[in-house]
């Protein structure tokens, strides 16, 4: 996975080197070098539970910079619904929209629309007795990172078929052209909900090239959006939300998407959650199952790491908010007034290749070899799993030792009883210690950051 | 390299613990999926025979460059016609176990399909010694 592009990063003036990223890291991507915590893009699979856990907030998302919308004449807002979720209840859904134009959009398009060509297109690959079973559903960016990484063999059961900003920004482009406009004048921005889908939307797998000119975090498009809305009456937007169905409202939401599919369907949410049903799944422990869907944060995209609101009050808007819209079948392929078959044909991905990750190379013999290296270094090594050392556990640091990482002085047991043997001197050993986590760790400071609970 | 792990008879939450442990190995040896597969089938299916029908038992697990070789050794019953206890469909298997999800008749049969080699050895009232090989 060499040269995967950096999505999100720390700052250090914030980072206070504790080890609650690494500790919550699922793909042990997280190592804690010269006191701060340091996110090999090799294993990251952008599912944010790093973000979630650091108490002082040092991890940031990379984002365009809002202003480059104004260089297109047609500039497109694509976000999914869920954004709707988290305002407060009183802003209704046209001061919402209303304060997406003063921001500086000319139109505005939740992604899940027009629903029913998706719906209809999984359906078809479902239908086919090619694809195996059971078939994943690729919505969530991170669980797709996650299978081409650690579960290889199982990117033969992800759905080819593209997510809703796919949908929609096909879906806005036909319209926009239909209304007179070039596609040169077209600028397409997308809300996000967290780093998997702005690297799904920046580096894409499956698709030759990324179809939106920009990103905007969804935090930052709230914030600004805050500002600017208005309480009063405000105009009309609901000829934009035409295609809108109860359906693609809570398409993002735990079960939006496996209750359409197969006769016996499974929804997971939860990056830890996945890797367990993972793990049974490539053991072929899973039986008769038709369709996964699989989000990597708990309540799917409310739980997304750059929404602003309450998970919980988020689903429940939603779900609100779904109840009040037509059933995707109900709008009528007139009305969504696009060429459905051609839409459709756009939805199909390439297939999604594996990206098996292998920490000790490709060299068999030698891969043996540092694996039954591992198996004795582990031997020594406590089992306390304390982190102190750098890694996130014990067996983590006998792999690092084994890759030239790390070395065995860097676990604080052993040095302890490698001083009482009169093996190294204190001095030696407070120097190593300094090393890892920085000399001014140790001093006295009243305003240390890492209180309980710092953070929530 | 060399890995060991023991089985409780009975413990059916814990079983599927040792073939778990050899695909995280294999996967990192660069082995193709459909081979690693196999191999977990086949061991895990062994490990729930324990399990089901023995007292208690033991893992061993040898990998070189070429092969792995997993001896699965129990402390139970045995099996006294092992021609009839591979056929598909024959099994003893109780009510309890049953009702467990497992006793289709199925686990030999399916260590049969995704073994190289099998030898199995049993000795009534003594125990059983199930050798698969598998070829990378
Ligand atoms: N380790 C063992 N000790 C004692 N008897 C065994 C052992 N393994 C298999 N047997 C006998 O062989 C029979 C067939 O085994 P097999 O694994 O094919 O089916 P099963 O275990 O009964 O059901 P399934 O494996 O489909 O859940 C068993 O019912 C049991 O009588
Ligand atoms: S569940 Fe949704 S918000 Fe969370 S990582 Fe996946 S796509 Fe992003
Ligand atoms: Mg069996």
């Amino acid at each position: 996975m060499a040269g995967n592009p950096t999505y999100h990063s720390l700052d250090p003036a914030k980072c206070i080197g504790c080890t609650h990223c690494m500790k919550a890291c699922p793909t042990e991507a997280i190592r804690v070098v010269n006191g701060l915590a340091v996110i090999d893009d090799d294993r990251c699979v952008y599912c944010g539970q790093c973000h979630r856990v650091c108490p002082t907030h040092a991890f940031f998302v990379v984002q365009d910079d809002l202003a480059m919308i104004r260089s297109f004449k047609y500039r497109v807002i694509l976000f999914p619904s869920i954004m709707i979720g988290q305002f407060p209840g009183k802003y209704s859904e046209d001061q919402i929209y209303d304060g997406l134009k003063k921001v500086g959009f000319t139109h505005v398009y939740e992604v899940e629309q027009p629903q029913q060509i998706l719906i209809d297109s999984i359906n078809e690959v479902l239908r086919d007795q090619e694809t195996p079973k059971p078939a994943i559903s690729i919505y969530c960016p991170a669980i797709v990172r996650l299978i081409q990484g650690r579960y290889p063999s199982l990117t033969e059961n992800l759905i080819l078929r593209k997510a809703p900003h796919n949908l929609a920004a096909h879906f806005a482009i036909e319209q926009l052209l239909a209304e007179g406009a070039n596609r040169e004048e077209i600028g397409l921005f997308y809300a996000t909900p967290c780093i998997a889908k702005i690297a799904a939307v920046k580096s894409p797998v499956g698709e030759s090239e990324s179809i939106v000119d920009g990103i905007i975090n969804m935090n930052k498009l709230y914030n600004e959006v805050m500002k600017v809305i208005s309480d009063k009456e405000v105009p009309d937007h609901s000829d934009q939300r035409k295609n809108l169905s109860s359906e693609g409202i809570i398409w993002s939401l735990t079960r939006g998407e496996s209750c359409h599919f197969g006769s016996r369907s499974i929804a997971i949410d939860g990056i830890n959650n996945a890797v367990r049903f993972l793990e049974r799944l490539e053991n072929d422990q899973v039986e008769d199952i038709d369709f996964v869907e699989m989000r990597a944060c708990d309540q799917s995209c409310a739980g997304g790491i750059l929404l602003a609101g309450n998970r919980f009050m988020t689903v429940e808007r939603l779900e609100r908010r779904a109840k009040r819209y037509p059933a995707a079948k109900d709008i009528s392929a007139e009305a969504v007034k696009v060429n459905t078959h051609e839409l459709k044909e756009k939805l199909v991905l390439d297939p999604i290749l594996p990206r098996p990750h292998f920490i000790f190379g490709k060299d068999r013999a030698k891969v043996m070899e540092k694996m039954s290296k591992v198996q004795r270094i582990v031997c020594f090594l406590p089992g306390i799993d304390c982190g102190a050392c750098g890694a996130p556990n014990c067996h983590a640091l006998a792999e690092d030792m084994v890759n030239n990482k790390a070395k065995m002085s860097d676990c604080i047991f052993l040095q302890q009883m490698w001083e009482d043997e009169g093996r190294i001197s204190a001095r030696k050993a407070i120097t190593n210690v300094q090393k890892k986590w920085g000399t001014d760790r140790f001093k006295a400071d009243c305003n240390k950051r890492g209180r309980r609970n710092e953070g929530f | 390299m060399k890995l060991t792990f023991t089985i409780q008879g009975g413990d059916f939450t814990n079983a599927g613990h040792p073939s778990s442990e050899v695909k995280k190995v294999l996967k990192q040896l660069v082995i193709d999926g459909k081979t690693i597969k196999n191999i977990v089938i086949a061991l895990y299916e062994a490990e729930v025979n324990v399990v089901a029908h023995a007292w208690k038992g033991t893992v061993t697990v040898e990998i070189d460059e070429k092969k792995i070789t997993m001896l699965v050794e129990d402390e139970g019953p045995g099996i006294p016609d092992i021609a009839l206890a591979m056929q598909a469909g024959y099994s003893t298997a109780s009510k309890k176990v049953r009702e467990m999800g497992f006793g289709a008749g199925m686990g030999l049969p399916n260590i049969k399909k995704n073994t190289d080699e099998l030898f199995i050895e049993s000795e009534v009232d003594k125990g059983t010694k199930v050798k698969m090989i598998n070829y990378f």
